[in-house]
């Protein structure tokens, strides 16, 4: 075990890096400099400006520099608003996310997971074809048509829940974390079912049912931890998508998270903002794929040996 | 020469047996079938759009303003008197286009990677699997937003963007494939034939894949389609006066409260498109036996 997360630390720093690199370049070749656009900046000044933002430095040592500076927890100041760091903007924002993504996450894999294996449980019955084609609805429903939908439905028609913001009324977190898990509850469903009728079929279940453990258990103790493994695989790439889809909930139900300042800042061509987020977001990613992979690997013996033998997942 | 032709022959032959019997098997799945009959209405109404299109794509009556569904205008109209019905339709245009082309650029990535690394083996393959991991763990949409941010918002470069975000898992599955394929005798025969790599790979080992391949490809499309809408929606993919559904679905979000159809109707467009589309893609995933292909 203690290899595996070693070798998978290893593997995200290369990552990580690359990240780094490729965004730090990317936002560097971007037509036009931070203070072009500034009407009327005496020379001095503007130079006074980019020897403050390291601009006049050539390209290599900016970057090396801004490595010295990540290293240290710094990402950086904020092009557009002078005075304004990325730093307090993720302090500001991240909780919030953090908070939607988890209600999101928790409303995703109780309900998806609870679907699935009850769907799995009777194969091609009703209980099996309602769930999941609930399940194909939530998948072709985007965040951005669903959350729309929602507010217009139980906000604006039935007028039950509020449809802005985050924590000023109660229960206008409602909305947003629904409107952000569904898609996850849709997919988790159909990987739990999956998971949970392939587990179904194997030798052990048969044997846990021929000394006549009872149903509730064979598929609680037995097969659940099996079963769910696709699921917990799944948490990684789920987070990714859910910082995604925080982008529109957070725009769409105008809430201060971190998505919102993302997108915001893509708009205002604010590049060292952009750069300090993409770093900042994408680092998270990779450290959540690592542990969903960790997790993955910690239920499942067969990954685990695998590492033992010196063989590759 | 004669004897090689008479096997295509005959392999041609057994082939089309196991696509005959997959599509048996294919129509007997009554979602399936739906979602190809959708997308074939579809495809063929994207590309006859300029010709039955009731209005002028740009066609604005300002009078009128936005009206609910009529005679005139089934779908209704939206702020500026513009027709629904054509709007959406030439936004079923660009879904389509961004489906096609942005997977197809992934297809060809994924598939020449996947073979290559697969057929090779050895230290190559390892090389090239390790950068798909690698690139795996990229946050790509991140980074799609950040290059439409850095590029400006070019319709050409979302194609491109979106179809090398996609192709990874077409590398993967491609050289599961090649991998299993070239063990076969087919596969010695013609490399004690003489044949080159390139032949090999082209001829023999692709075609033999194209059943994953096909399942993947139909459940690509969907993921792309949405990825665009995605983008649109927030205002980062196709700009007006094109138009595209997740740019009309952000459009009718602002004005829900009063002309609840015009978000209606677009949402309804792309949700029954991205239903068609998984349908098919499970079905095919069932009627060619293919396994754990996405997910």
């Amino acid at each position: 075990m203690g290899r595996f997360i070693t070798f998978r630390l290893l593997q995200a720093v290369p990552v990580i890096l690359a990240v780094i690199t490729v965004t730090f370049f990317l936002v560097r070749v971007a037509p036009g400099g931070p203070f072009d656009s500034e009407k009327a900046v005496l020379p001095e000044v503007k130079a006074a400006l980019e020897a403050q933002y390291r601009l006049d430095l050539p390209l290599f040592q900016q970057y090396v520099a801004y490595l010295g500076d990540l290293a240290q927890g710094d990402f950086g100041p904020s092009f557009k608003y002078p005075g304004r760091s990325v730093n307090e903007l993720i302090e500001a924002g991240l909780l919030v996310t953090a908070e939607l993504g988890l209600y999101a996450l928790l409303i995703a894999t109780l309900i998806g997971g609870v679907a699935g294996i009850f769907a799995s449980l009777k194969p091609n019955t009703d209980q099996d074809y309602v769930p999941m084609t609930l399940a194909m609805i939530g998948i072709c429903m985007p965040t951005f048509l669903l959350g729309p939908l929602l507010v217009l439905i139980f906000g604006i028609r039935l007028e039950w829940l509020p449809v802005t913001g985050w924590g000023d009324i109660p229960g206008d977190k409602i909305l947003p974390s629904i409107s952000l898990g569904a898609a996850y509850a849709a997919y988790i469903a159909r990987l739990s079912r999956a998971g949970m009728l392939e587990v179904l079929s194997q030798d052990y279940i048969r044997t846990a049912r021929a000394k006549g453990l009872p149903e509730r258990q064979v598929v609680l103790k037995h097969a659940l931890r099996g079963g769910l493994l696709p699921v917990v695989a799944f948490l990684g790439p789920a987070f990714a998508g859910l910082l995604a889809g925080s982008f529109v909930v957070e725009t769409i139900f105008q809430i201060p998270g971190l998505g919102r300042f993302y997108v915001q800042a893509a708009f205002n061509r604010d590049y060292t903002m952009i750069l300090g987020t993409t770093v900042f977001l994408s680092t998270l990613i990779v450290l959540f794929n690592l542990l969903s992979d960790v997790l993955a690997a910690s239920l499942n013996p067969r990954l685990r040996h695998q590492f033992h033998t010196g063989g590759m997942p | 020469m004669s004897s090689t032709a008479g096997e295509l022959l005959r392999e041609a032959e057994k082939g089309t047996s196991l696509w005959q019997d997959a599509w048996i098997r294919l129509k007997k799945n009554r979602f399936a079938v739906f979602g190809l009959v959708v997308l074939v209405l579809m495809m063929l109404t994207a590309l006859l759009t300029p010709w039955i299109a009731p209005y002028a794509y740009d066609a604005q009556n300002l009078d009128l303003g936005a009206t609910p569904p009529s005679a005139q205008h089934w779908l209704g109209t939206d702020i500026f008197g513009r027709d629904m019905l054509t709007q959406i339709m030439y936004g079923g245009r660009v879904a389509l286009a961004v489906g096609l082309i942005a997977t197809s650029v992934a297809l060809t990535i994924g598939v020449t990677w996947g073979a290559i690394a697969g057929y090779v083996g050895g230290r190559t393959d390892a090389v090239m699997m390790r950068l798909v991991d690698i690139l795996y763990a990229l946050p790509f949409m991140i980074f799609i937003v950040l290059l439409m941010v850095v590029f400006g918002r070019n319709i050409i470069l979302l194609f491109l963007a979106i179809g090398a975000v996609e192709w990874l898992t077409m590398a993967r599955i491609m050289r599961g494939q090649v991998q299993s394929l070239r063990q076969q005798e087919f596969v010695e025969a013609a490399v004690s034939l003489g044949l080159p790599a390139r032949t090999i790979i082209r001829r023999h080992l692709i075609p033999n894949a194209l059943g994953p391949i096909i399942v993947y490809t139909t459940l690509t499309i969907p993921s792309v389609m949405l990825l665009e809408a995605f983008l649109s929606f927030l205002g980062l993919g196709i700009q007006p006066p094109q138009t595209s559904w997740g740019l009309l679905i952000s459009y009718g979000a602002e004005t829900m409260e009063e002309y609840p159809w015009l978000l209606i109707y677009p949402g309804m467009a792309l949700t029954l498109t991205l239903f068609s589309l998984n349908f098919l893609g499970d079905g095919l995933r069932d009627a060619l036996d293919v396994r754990g292909s996405k997910d």
